[in-house]
């Protein structure tokens, strides 16, 4: 008989939830167990599930990023002012904010490391200060208007009939497919995991911690970053305002993917799941037509507490 | 004895100070400041509605400072804010008069609300930034669920008297959070309560072996955070007659955080100071007004507020003393060698 390895198990109830829950839906709707409604469920959430992914880095050390969902909003902002107002080219705009959101990210963990602050805190100033950068370029929403983001909208190609797959969901499964692996095949991965599960033994062990936590939050920062211009090619604008609570949603989604969040342990393939689970949910909730948008944020709460209910079981059951 | 007492009032001197600094600058930039009138038994002022403003923050800051002391930190309270407001409301809109129940109804939600994550935090320790996260992701929608969504307006003479009221010439929610203070600083300075509250948040496993109950005192912090946020919640649903799930204490557990950080306090627990929380609750409410009596555009204000934070953090990192220590060491060797 196949024996599951039990580091798989909290990976396996995740897909066997979201199967479950997208095969409900198609058994109780018509139209809903489709390719089309799956391949939604990515380009919808693209977005989020690179600031997921880049949330698991940070949580998976031991550490937690609050600044996400305010630097997509600075991206957003700063994109949209140096396209529309300077008439900058896109490709020229993307570079430049992707370095200054990855040197932001580094700056965090700077801060956190040498000044030996709590991730918390560090990233609540940051994001603040982000939010508050976003307001004082703009506080009104600017719109982007320029034929390179016509055009990366408008790519894409149909799969299985009528699912489609757009410019957003290839980044985002791209952005998946180095994360997946960055963190379980290279050097830099171990060392993740390594501080996550002990700093004190990690730093014994020879491993740099500065430079392993300022990568940490710099690539935290970059793919927030990275979310935030797939975030704009939706919404084709920049707003101060927008993207507000995205770093919950992106903790819960590492956390309902499997991710311990004491650190060291979890799988990016399980983020992937957790924001498709909370998409599936909401997806569940559009089709039902009856129910209200807020249950959405009940289940989720439900959906957290039941994963991290198992996590507690499973770290209090495994033999030390 | 003599040492201990310097450090304490080093303690409570950097935060008065700061409070200090931003009210002499508010009366530079604008001496009408400090001017109070009575007016219809009661006093006006610009003063007087920085106390008043800071109320909300500063309830939630007291409940805080008790939770941040044990090592924990509560994300839910805005979400049980807008709990308690629908709860009232709810309440209100079926056509209960009865002024007893309404507000025993926020106070309950509130301390259920407490409840459960104390259980999550105490009993099934859990990291509190999750425990606390769950309830503040979840709140909003069992709120909205109170009220089906809608966002409920009411008139209640009685029940507006919480946030509009005023009492002893004060408004009364600043009668309400005096009165919290009073009670809770009796709780935890006349009893052994805030001493074992310290000794959990300064080292669990030397208060275990101790003796203490660090789950019960877990739940009790956060119980008294719960009850709170849930007086926080009615005042601000008092104050606009209505029960917005959606918007009402949105982001205020952050300003409450970071009331108790300016407080002095250190986020891995141990001594606390429910007076420094509230001081800190105030510094915040004044440097909003000294950003819009300065001319600044209010957009600066999140910026503004940031650069606080993270001057504030630095202040207490001894890594930033020391580099701060050494520039002065050499500023003192250029002038020495100048000499």
């Amino acid at each position: 008989m196949l024996k599951l390895n039990p580091k798989f198990i909290p990976l396996a109830v995740t897909c066997c939830l979201f199967f479950l829950l997208f095969g409900v839906g198609a058994i109780q709707f018509e139209g809903f167990g489709t390719p089309r409604v799956f391949f939604n469920l990515l380009s919808d959430n693209a977005f989020l599930i690179i600031a997921a992914v880049g949330m698991t880095f940070v949580i998976l050390s031991g550490g937690i990023d609050l600044s996400v969902g305010a630097v997509i909003a600075l991206t957003g902002v700063v994109c949209s002012v140096l396209i529309s107002k300077y008439q900058w080219h896109p490709l020229v705009v993307f570079p430049i904010v992707l370095i200054g959101g990855t040197a932001f990210g580094a700056i965090m963990g700077a801060i956190i490391h040498y000044y030996k602050m709590q991730p918390f805190i560090v990233t609540l100033a940051g994001m603040f200060f982000a939010r508050g950068l976003a307001s004082v370029i703009s506080e009104e929403s600017i719109p982007i208007e320029h034929e390179f983001y016509n055009q990366v909208s408008a790519f894409g190609f149909e799969v299985f009939g009528d699912a489609w797959i757009g410019s957003s969901t290839i980044i985002c499964l791209l952005v998946l497919v180095a994360a997946i692996i960055i963190a379980h095949y290279t050097r830099f991965g171990g060392r993740v995991y390594a501080v996550g599960g002990d700093a004190n033994s990690a730093a014994l062990m020879g491993i740099p911690l500065a430079h392993t936590t300022i990568r940490i939050y710099a690539i935290s920062a970059f793919l927030a970053t990275l979310a935030g211009i797939v975030y704009s090619f939706y919404t084709f604008s920049g707003y101060s305002l927008a993207a507000v609570g995205v770093e919950l949603d992106a903790i819960a989604a590492v956390v309902i993917g499997g991710t311990l969040l004491t650190g060291g342990y979890g799988y990016m393939f399980g983020t992937l799941m957790g924001v498709l689970i909370m998409g599936v949910v909401q997806t569940y909730i559009s089709f039902d037509g009856t129910l209200s948008s807020w249950w959405t944020k009940i289940v989720i709460g439900g959906l957290l507490f039941c994963f991290i209910a198992l996590q507690q079981l499973l770290v209090r059951t495994k033999p030390r | 004895m003599n040492l201990s007492q310097n450090q304490n009032l080093r303690r409570y001197l950097w935060p008065c100070a700061g409070l200090l600094v931003l009210l002499i600058i508010n009366a530079i930039i604008a001496p009408e400041f400090f001017q109070i009138e009575f007016k219809d038994g009661r006093f006006y002022g610009s003063l007087i509605d920085v106390l008043n403003r800071a109320a909300p923050v500063a309830l939630l800051a007291i409940g805080m400072a008790l939770v941040i002391a044990t090592g924990g930190v509560d994300l839910s309270v805005g979400s049980i804010m807008a709990i308690a407001g629908a709860a009232s409301a709810y309440y209100i809109t079926k056509g209960v008069d009865n002024l007893a129940i309404i507000i025993g109804a926020g106070l309950l939600a509130g301390l259920i609300a407490g409840a459960i994550n104390g259980l999550l935090v105490g009993y099934m320790s859990i990291q509190p930034i999750v425990a606390t996260l769950i309830l503040m992701v979840a709140g909003r929608g069992i709120a909205q669920l109170m009220n089906e969504g809608q966002i409920v307006t009411f008139d209640h003479a009685g029940f507006s008297f919480l946030g509009t009221g005023d009492f002893l010439g004060l408004p009364f929610p600043v009668v309400l959070v005096i009165i919290t203070f009073i009670v809770v600083q009796l709780l935890t300075r006349r009893t052994a309560l805030g001493l074992y509250i310290e000794a959990v948040g300064a080292n669990p496993s030397a208060s275990h072996y101790m003796g203490l109950n660090a789950k019960a005192i877990k739940m009790s912090v956060y119980c008294v955070a719960g009850l709170c946020a849930a007086l926080a919640g009615m005042i601000a649903a008092a104050d606009i007659k209505g029960s917005d799930a959606n918007n009402a204490g949105l982001w205020l557990e952050l300003d409450a955080i970071l009331a108790v950080v300016i407080g002095g306090a250190s986020l891995m627990g141990g001594r606390f100071s429910i007076f420094l929380a509230v001081i800190g609750a105030l510094i915040i409410q004044t440097l909003t007004v000294t950003i819009i009596l300065s001319g600044i555009p209010p957009k600066f204000n999140l910026l503004i507020k940031a650069s606080a934070i993270i001057i504030v953090l630095l202040m207490q990192s001894p890594l930033f003393q020391k580099q701060l220590g050494q520039l002065n060491f050499w500023a003192k060797k250029k002038e020495a060698k100048r000499a």
